[in-house]
């Protein structure tokens, strides 16, 4: 019994790792650096879905049918967030991070894994009411291309507003929040004005390089579908993208602690996970 | 070296009471590491269940943090709106949407432990009112580790210890308070597995 466990293991493993190569390959997405419980788990997802009962299958399957590839795709690139996710996230950073960008003639931020977007307007709504957005530019990218066209749109689901708008409260809005918005069907279309400054770019943490440099990197719950090596190199990446005393924004449970980048922050809000290069 | 590599507990209603009472005696020097998903709200981010359970405890109890290692005697628990899963010697966490309408979900906890540790997965489901970890609890046993449900008549909800108990029949049912015996006479202490 044993025996024929272990076996299956090591066979998965295997079957995994064929898998994530011929996706390499084959697209060019490269997951193999992934943490493996999620990854694994969103992998056989697919599989079920598929109606197949194999990774060996999924694998035949994603090589010969781009749609397949294509579900496996949305499949992986999780794209739950919302506005003003952790509130008091969003209140450290008015308080205690946007008097730090105010020193700057032109603010350039980076919001990478955006995903469908709320972040980036949560962060452009708090901008604006502490009058940085007009001398603001905010560098929305995400893997997931189909994502990133939702956040292009500007438009989320109405019926999400009651909570974002407490989210908006708690994390220090003073404004209606409805005057941001106008209600088309079970949308809400957000003002065009908070875009103005936004750029956004599919962009893969994984392979594609930097391309600018941030006074502020706003990356929440990516580094967590990362295993430790990955989660290492893009840390590194991040680096390479900020000017002198830049701040890196991470996730409420995410951590620099393990990385041999920690030395080069200081925690500047140690319990929201906001750092400072120290130089 | 210990033959329990870690102890995955699952809980939801009346979890609190039913932790402390599992967690509260276990020795300082429990040989495993412990992992726990219990159910609460979204915004239930000030800490106050981890606080009470480390105060009421001779382990180590904190809100677990990407990628942190899993020692014996430290007890992780899952962090609101979060799930949590185990890889062999580290967590990881994951915000893939709600399982069984919850987050963390007991299943997607179960199911990691169940494939990183296999024969070495200690898997306990507690008080709850809904169906979580039933799976979960099969996929441990299915690998060879050990199912302990808290007996239903000693539930503050007996509905997830059924559910556990209908997908697991083979499971150990055990009074509350024998829960904490019997994890410690199968991971054993620090002080026998250094002999
Ligand atoms: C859970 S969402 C986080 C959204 C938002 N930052 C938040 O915290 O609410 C994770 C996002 O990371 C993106 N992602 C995953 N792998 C990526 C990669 N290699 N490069 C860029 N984005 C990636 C996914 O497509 C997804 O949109």
């Amino acid at each position: 019994m044993n025996g024929v466990d272990e076996h299956d293991e090591a066979r998965e493993r295997i079957e995994i790792d064929l898998l994530l190569e011929a996706i390499q390959r084959r697209y060019g997405y490269d997951f193999r650096g992934y943490a493996l419980a999620s990854l694994r788990r969103r992998l056989w997802h697919r599989t079920y879905g598929e109606g197949l009962q194999t990774l060996s299958g999924l694998q035949e399957r994603v090589l010969h049918d781009p749609a397949c590839m294509d579900r496996l795709l949305r499949d992986l690139s999780i794209n739950v967030t919302e506005m003003f996710r952790d509130p008091s996230f969003h209140r450290a950073l008015r308080e205690r991070v946007f008097p730090l960008l105010r020193t700057y003639p032109f603010v350039r931020v980076w919001n990478a894994g955006c995903s469908t977007g709320e972040e980036i307007y949560s962060l452009a709504i708090a901008l604006r009411e502490e009058g940085l957005l007009d001398r603001t530019r905010i560098y929305a990218t995400d893997i997931d291309d189909g994502a990133l066209e939702r956040a292009r749109s500007g438009s989320f689901p109405l019926d999400r507003m009651q909570r974002y708008t407490e989210n908006y409260q708690r994390a220090g809005g003073s404004d209606a929040f409805s005057s941001y918005y106008t209600a088309s069907g079970a949308s809400a279309r957000f003002d065009p004005a908070l875009a103005a400054g936004m750029v956004f770019a599919q962009h893969n943490l994984v392979t594609d390089g930097s391309f600018n440099e941030f006074q502020l990197i706003v990356c929440r719950n990516v580094l967590i579908y990362f295993g430790p090596k990955l989660q290492e190199e893009v840390l590194g990446l991040f680096g390479q993208s900020m000017t002198r005393r830049g701040i890196l924004a991470l996730g409420r449970k995410e951590s620099i602690r393990h990385s041999t980048h920690a030395d080069e922050y200081e925690p500047l809000v140690e319990s929201e996970k906001i750092f400072r290069r120290r130089s | 070296m210990s033959a329990t590599g870690l102890v995955a507990i699952g809980a939801s209603w009346g979890g609190l009471r039913a932790l402390e009472t599992v967690l509260g005696a276990l020795p300082e020097d429990f040989a495993a590491p412990v992992v726990i998903a219990q159910h609460r709200q979204a915004d239930a981010t000030d800490g106050t269940l981890v606080r009470l359970l480390d105060a009421r405890c001779a382990l180590t109890v904190c809100e677990a943090e990407d990628k942190q290692e899993l020692d014996p005697g430290l007890v992780l628990v899952a962090p609101p709106d979060y799930h949590l899963l185990v890889e062999p010697g580290a967590v990881a966490l994951s915000v893939d949407p709600p399982l069984n309408y919850s987050r963390p979900a007991i299943d997607v906890l179960f199911g990691s432990v169940a494939h990183a540790y296999g024969e070495r997965a200690v898997g306990v489901v507690l008080t709850g009112a809904n169906a979580d970890g039933a799976l979960g609890l099969a996929q441990i046993a299915g690998r060879g580790g050990t199912a302990i449900v808290q007996d239903p008549e000693t539930a503050e909800r007996r509905e997830m210890p059924e559910a556990a108990l209908w997908a697991t029949p083979e499971a150990r049912v055990l009074e509350l308070t024998q829960i904490a015996p019997a994890l410690t006479g199968l991971a054993g202490t620090r002080e026998e597995s250094a002999r």
